[in-house]
């Protein structure tokens, strides 16, 4: 084990029971080492990406546009100009003269083409260093076309993820107070983190809609423009995916005094907590609330328990890995496959936080692998040692599981299953009994070594001719 | 009997359909829907093809995970790409000392046969001195037995990924080939094919008692097999032996009929002639029947043999199929976009089979693809297609619509228009995301177009049926 980890890197992982906890993170990433992170335009991308009526130009060179092409599986129940791909596709010229005006000329004909509520325009490595001044040019365009046009400051090498997401939170802050709130009843809240992946935040929002809560904005899942400018107008933040979007949350705070609770709506525990906390929040103007959240969440589960059961009977005593972006999945998965008879034995993040690192510690197992920005080289060192059946992960840890014949859930920005609210934990215990009881496990070299004679010696010996 | 209105009208609607690009007023100065990939994309998978390699690109974290996400959403492989992850420091003071930190981690933990370095837009912005950086690192660890480094300059902002593969194909013939031995392998430079292109190749020059090294080789390092152990550096690739020895090789085939000129010897096949005077026999791929028998004829020269029964029976079934399938497919209209390359060799194939390309599309700009297209259908079309370099799917799209092609021949990015068009996509190339089994599609060779004649047959028949209402069982 000494050889996969790197030295500079041991501060970064912990096994839960050996020794007081503690962990290093939030620092770069080691040079040499293949990083599963990417940089602030990705933060920012992901973040803003699915704000559905949008235009979204990428100014830069045509990679970071043309790798970050509809990846999400977010879905718009109205406008999908969130799904096309703009860039500025910047050439040698432009980057010895300047991108300015090939800017200007490109935000010009984008706006005209597809009348957008707003463009975002998204500043690559390339652009931070030949200096093009991209709030000059925002500005000018908004005068002229009478939209927002809002630059995000995302050079992607100045900082990791994090620093993406904080420049998106200010991109969008900067719409905010601009719409009329004259509708938005004192019952009312925005949901802040979901990105309405296979449709979560319909689940969600129809939740809080039985409870009797007006939504005001989605951010950023199924988001529109015009609900973000009225955002400020709702009577609290409702928080999931905090490292992407409690920046904004924190802004409008500051700024609007609007309150906010942190929620997950994975598994059962953290989605009705989710729930419970709303419905506390508006207690002394509706009363009723609890009760019928109560009730909500008990019918919910009256249909969701006796399906899970079967599951189980299969699980029990399995035991998963899990590598995500942000730290708040690993707190739900965790809880979620203890409803599934399964332990959790890896646990890690890009982009934790020492508070979330704290937290899962002390939700883990003895026993626990603990990490922070791991690498190929470790990921599959610990999923073999620690014998996992599955991986929880996205699509670059994928291969690392299938190519070491350990089961895979998807849980990424991809897709095509909902995994949040009730019904989400159903899809999730679906996918994770599909994939860990597939027969092939049976077949592959990990467990079966191989069927066929590798020497003269595996032969048998009636075949000697 | 039709009247002269009818005949002029029909008249204008075969000019509509001959027209050149849409001439516009000005191009579009922004693109939407990129058809191309940015240059170090290429050279990372180049490096991938050789054996112990590991891609490494100078730059900031994200260029680096970006390409793996997408290069393994079609592999289905692991893809590890190291990164010099730059922060703002390094942008400002220079990038060298990380790369040098990141080259020993790679060396140490990986245990690389060999690292392939291509830079970013970031790093060859802020103009750091990569090949004088490696200069003092090998000064700096000669002590050490470092492994070779070969480094290719690719500055996203200049070209496509296939600029950026064919750039690192040379880079490494220029950096590690020497002639210092004389060699029985022939050298064979593909560009950018898929796994099986590779594995058949390989076939292929086996059965003609050829020895050849061909660059790269990721047929194993991209879709290799399940493992009892995760290798670090999965095996396979071209070996850094046969590399050394290709200038003193008896010839090298090189596929482009878009690639630069060879005396320019900005390729490998035309650096290793003008520097080691290795013959260069510089041909198309070898996709469809004519591209094919211009490959292996070249290859009974070279070996001084006929061509195995086994092959010049494929040739033949291939005929039988051609003649079998003729009218299924004659006239039909198609749309054919993706690297140039690639798209030339689809072109001369779907030509010579009766298929009408009334567009061939790539993102490159080469300067090159309408003389390429011109001579592929040279003879065998009604009209020639149109062609356009440098494009993006907005433009082809806009395009397609008022050419109603019956299908598209091309990678997966175009099938939200195959399917706005409800017309049938045919997947080839590089990347397909929307599929399974990208990298075990088959295109060159006999074998290659007789699959993909096979699933051009069927798809029009396809067609045929879901669009009556019969339910036809015989056609």
């Amino acid at each position: 084990m000494s050889d996969i980890i790197f030295e500079e890197r041991k501060d970064q992982i912990h096994v839960k029971g050996e020794g007081p906890f503690k962990l290093a993170c939030n620092r770069d990433s080691l040079a040499g080492a293949v990083s599963q992170r990417a940089c602030v335009f990705c933060g920012s991308r992901v973040v803003l990406y699915p704000i559905a009526d949008a235009l979204h130009l990428v100014h830069g060179p045509i990679g970071c546009a043309a790798y970050t092409w509809d990846i999400r599986g977010a879905l718009s129940s109205g406008p999908e100009l969130h799904r096309l791909s703009f860039s500025t596709d910047l050439q040698e010229t432009d980057v010895i003269f300047g991108g300015e005006k090939k800017l200007y000329a490109a935000l010009i004909e984008l706006i005209d083409r597809h009348q957008p509520k707003a463009a975002f325009v998204y500043s690559t490595c390339i652009v931070g260093i030949i200096g093009d001044d991209l709030a000059a040019v925002c500005k000018k365009v908004s005068a002229e076309k009478g939209i927002p046009v809002v630059p995000v400051q995302s050079e992607g090498f100045k900082g990791n993820k994090r620093e993406g997401y904080l420049a998106a939170c200010k991109a969008m802050f900067t719409l905010m107070g601009t719409g009329d709130t004259s509708d938005v009843s004192p019952i009312s809240l925005n949901i802040l983190g979901d990105f309405n992946l296979a449709g979560e935040i319909w689940i969600i929002r129809e939740y809080f809609e039985r409870m009797g809560i007006q939504v005001v904005a989605n951010i950023t899942g199924d988001g529109r423009v015009g609900d973000i400018a009225r955002a400020h107008g709702a009577a609290l933040n409702v928080v999931q995916c905090s490292g992407s979007t409690m920046d904004l949350a924190k802004m409008m705070q500051e700024t609007y005094g609007t309150p906010v609770v942190k929620v997950s709506y994975f598994g059962i525990e953290d989605m009705a907590e989710a729930l419970y906390s709303v419905a506390r929040f508006f207690k002394d103007k509706d009363p009723d609330m609890l009760p019928r959240t109560q009730a909500l969440v008990k019918e919910e589960l009256a249909v969701l328990y006796p399906k899970l059961s079967g599951f189980r009977k299969d699980l029990e005593g399995k035991k998963a890995a899990i590598y995500v972006g942000g730290a708040f999945k690993a707190f739900s998965l965790i809880k979620a496959f203890r409803h599934l008879g399964m332990s959790v034995v890896i646990a890690g993040s890009q982009t934790g936080t020492p508070e979330d690192y704290e937290e899962l510690a002390s939700i883990c197992d003895p026993g626990t692998v603990i990490i922070d920005d791991a690498n190929p080289l470790e990921l599959s060192h610990y999923l073999k040692e620690k014998d996992v059946d599955i991986f929880v992960g996205g699509v670059k840890e994928r291969p690392i599981a299938f190519k070491l014949g350990v089961g895979f859930c998807d849980h990424n920005h991809e897709r095509k299953e909902a995994l949040e609210g009730f019904v989400g934990m159903y899809n999730f215990a679906l996918e994770v009994h599909r994939t860990v009881m597939s027969p092939v496990w049976r077949f592959v070299p990990r467990r079966a070594g191989t069927a066929l004679a590798d020497t003269l010696e595996d032969l048998p010996k009636e075949c000697a001719l | 009997m039709s009247s002269v209105t009818d005949i002029a009208d029909a008249t204008a609607v075969l000019d509509a359909k001959a027209k050149p690009l849409k001439p516009k007023a000005e191009p579009f100065v922004s693109t939407t829907n990129a058809c191309k990939l940015c240059k170090p994309l290429g050279a990372t998978l180049v490096f991938k093809g050789i054996e112990g390699g590991v891609p490494y690109l100078h730059g900031s974290q994200g260029c680096a995970t970006y390409m793996r996400r997408y290069i393994i959403s079609h592999f289905r492989e692991p893809m590890d790409i190291a990164s010099s992850a730059l922060g703002e420091k390094q942008a400002i003071y220079g990038g060298g000392p990380n790369l040098k930190k990141g080259l020993l981690t790679v060396m140490d933990k990986y245990g690389a046969g060999m690292i392939g370095v291509a830079t970013t837009c970031l790093t060859e912005t802020i103009g750091d001195d990569v090949p004088g950086i490696l200069m003092e690192f090998r000064r700096e660890f000669a002590d050490l037995n470092v492994a070779p480094v070969v480094q290719v300059s690719t500055p996203s902002y200049s070209g496509t990924h296939m600029e950026g593969f064919t750039a690192a194909v040379r880079a490494v013939a220029d950096q590690m080939a020497c002639a210092d031995a004389k060699t029985g392998a022939v050298n064979c430079f593909p560009g950018f094919i898929s796994c099986e292109d590779i594995r058949h190749l390989k076939d292929v020059f086996a059965s003609f008692g050829l020895e050849a090294t061909i660059l790269p080789d990721y047929s194993e390092t991209l879709d290799g097999p399940a493992v009892e152990d995760y290798e670090k550096i999965p095996s396979g690739g071209t070996p850094v032996a046969a590399i050394k020895a290709m200038g003193g090789a008896p010839a090298s085939f090189e596929f482009g009929r878009t690639l630069s000129d060879p005396g320019e010897a900005a390729t490998a096949g035309g650096l290793l002639q003008s520097r080691f005077g290795v013959p260069l026999h510089r041909m198309g791929l070898p996709i469809g029947l004519r591209e094919s028998d211009e490959f292996f004829k070249a290859l009974e020269a070279i070996s001084c043999k006929p061509t195995p029964r086994r092959h010049a029976m494929e040739r033949g079934r291939l005929l039988d199929a051609f003649v079998d399938g003729h009218k299924y497919v004659a006239q039909k209209r198609c749309v054919i976009y993706g690297e140039e390359d690639l798209i030339v060799g689809l072109t001369s194939f779907m030509a010579e089979i009766g298929v009408i390309p009334v567009l061939v599309a790539g993102g490159g700009k080469s300067g090159r693809l309408k003389a390429a297209v011109h001579a592929a259908c040279e003879g065998l079309v009604p009209e020639m297609p149109e062609v356009a370099e440098g494009v993006d799917f907005y433009d082809i799209a806009d395009r397609a619509r008022e050419l109603a092609p019956d299908f598209f021949l091309g990678h997966s990015k175009g099938y939200r228009l195959a399917r706005e068009m409800n017309v049938p996509l045919l997947r080839v190339g590089f990347p397909i995301h929307d599929r399974f089994g990208g990298q075990r599609i088959r295109h060159l060779g006999y074998l290659g177009a007789q699959e993909l004649f096979d699933r051009v047959v069927n798809a029009m028949i396809e067609a045929k049926q879901t669009g009556s209402d019969i339910g036809y069982g015989y056609i």
